[in-house]
């Protein structure tokens, strides 16, 4: 079992859970973040008087599934295929993390294993 | 000049200002989280830029003079204007109650192109579009050298100098700053709205009981089929979305509320309660239905703007003509047998539709050329959301680094 933890634009969340849906992955969960790589920060406006200051609070959505070995491709196809800005691709369009999971159990039967992803 | 009607105006000017930041919230609930301190700022920076332009010109545009189009260059910064001048109340008290109002109908317009439309260019078209918009209508209905004036034509409290005027520039708008990228699906804070709203409702007693710049029958009447017609367009909108749903959503009755507000302004004159229940119903189930048609339509009037102040406006200003109540506002409706009064009603209706639609889409057509102005944000700050991109701001901020 792998957990996927993608890092993605906001305004591409729609685009994505589509794909993913389509390549037969059914469960995920998405939280907004803020945070910076290498699009870098964002300026603000800290203050009454006008400072403006670089914070690292870029908007970002990560998503997070767990999936079966052999869906690994194909889904992480998928999210790339979605979250990309449309074209050629632009700095600030994400990062996939893929992890292996130990188990996973099934809270309403107890069952455990791939069977309770 | 008597003390209770000053008192009453002073009063009322204020409750009419507090409509804009009410509106702005009923505004800023209904965008996305992105796009909330953008939407704030279209209504709150017309506050700043429309008292000051309505000092320097735009009241003498407005409502002095004798023409029957416009008015003049007399009372530029209010030159020659005493204190103590004025019949009931100051006439500089009147300068300041029509100010209120000339702030909030290009507030009114933000709701067709929130999320998009470049801040800079919104300050310049305030600018231009009190002057060049809002001030020649006010002339035609309200001074009374204004030829829809002299025609008979009732707007009480602006049914077409804001209403009509604001919803029908709204498509203007809204077709030349074209669709929006990314439309969210839901409101992101629906309190807000509901807020909002209510600060609308109770601001517009200012705006329609402080509309006969006195405290008298006129203006407690006002109050009363102001409310009446609020109520009934809210609960009417409601059972709709209820039937038509199974829920009845709180985003719902509140623009069934605005609508009945919208409605009853030109008739809050001159309709008696009765009157109020119809017109406030009849607003509820035709801006329903004109949010409904809209869906169907192309055209994204982000906010329904047209569909509620357009619409709400035009059913408004019909009804005028049907419910009039002589022995209220001195002019008789359908309802009495004075059936011409429906046409004068309808010429109002029609000229404010046709220039407020050609003057914005025109003055807009300029400033999408300017170089440096143009009306869209780029793709990128749209997707970044405007709170960020044209103000430094975010109206939440929870990212774990403060």
């Amino acid at each position: 079992m792998l957990k996927i933890e993608a890092i993605i634009r906001p305004e591409r969340v729609g685009e994505v859970t589509e794909a993913l849906l389509d390549a037969g992955c059914s469960g995920f969960h998405y939280h907004n973040v803020t945070g910076q790589g290498q699009q870098q920060g964002v300026k603000v406006v800290t203050g009454r008087g006008g400072q403006i200051a670089n914070r690292s609070a870029v908007p970002k959505t990560v998503l997070t599934t767990v999936i079966s070995d052999e869906m690994q491709e194909k889904i992480t196809k998928a999210i790339v295929d979605a979250a990309r800005t449309p074209d050629s691709g632009d700095i600030g369009d994400g990062k996939i993390f893929i992890s292996s999971v130990v188990d996973a159990v099934r809270v309403r039967t107890g069952e455990s294993g791939e069977g309770a992803i | 000049m008597d003390s209770g009607h000053i008192a009453w105006m002073i009063a009322a000017s204020a409750l009419v200002l507090l409509m804009t930041p009410g509106l702005a919230l009923f505004y800023g609930g209904l965008v996305r989280a992105r796009n909330v301190v953008s939407t704030i700022m279209y209504s709150f920076i017309s506050m700043a830029i429309v008292s000051v332009v309505w000092v320097l010109w735009g009241y003498s545009f407005a409502l002095e003079g004798s023409g029957e189009f416009i008015g003049d260059f007399s009372k530029i910064g209010l030159s020659g204007m005493d204190i103590n001048d004025g019949e009931g109340i100051p006439d500089l008290l009147f300068v300041v109650f029509q100010m209120m109002f000339a702030i909030i109908t290009p507030a009114l317009i933000t709701g067709a192109f929130v999320e998009r439309f470049k801040f800079t260019t919104y300050m310049v078209f305030l600018v231009i579009w009190i002057t060049f918009v809002y001030a020649p209508i006010a002339h035609w209905v309200w001074d009374s050298d204004g030829w829809l004036f002299k025609l008979g034509a009732l707007d009480f409290a602006g049914g077409t100098v804001v209403h009509i005027n604001a919803g029908v520039a709204a498509i203007a708008a809204a077709l030349l700053v074209g669709k929006r990228k990314n439309p969210g699906l839901e409101s992101h804070n629906v309190p807000y709205v509901v807020l909002g709203a209510a600060l609308l409702w109770f601001g517009w007693f200012g705006f329609n009981a402080g509309s006969g710049l006195k405290a008298h029958g006129v203006a407690v009447n006002a109050l009363l089929v102001t409310n009446t017609a609020a109520a009934t367009a809210a609960l009417t909108w409601g059972i709709l979305s209820q039937i038509q749903t199974g829920r009845m959503s709180a985003v719902g009755v509140a623009s069934g509320a605005v609508a009945g507000l919208v409605a009853i302004t030109p008739a809050a004159g001159s309709a008696g309660v009765m009157g109020a229940l119809a017109i406030g119903f009849g607003a509820g189930a035709i801006c329903y239905g004109a949010v409904l048609l809209r869906h169907k339509t192309g055209l994204d009037d982000a906010l329904e703007v047209f569909a509620i102040h357009g619409v709400g406006g035009i059913w408004g200003a019909i009804a005028t003509g049907i419910f009039a109540v002589a022995a209220i506002g001195n002019t008789a409706g359908a309802i009495e047998g004075n059936v011409g009064q429906l046409g004068i009603q309808a010429i109002a209706v029609i000229v404010t539709i046709l220039y407020s639609f050609i003057a914005t889409f025109i003055i807009l057509k300029i400033l999408d050329l300017i170089p440096g102005l143009g009306l869209r944000v780029s793709e990128t700050d749209e997707d970044q959301g405007l709170d960020l991109s044209s103000h430094g701001e975010r109206a939440f901020v929870d990212d774990g680094a403060d």
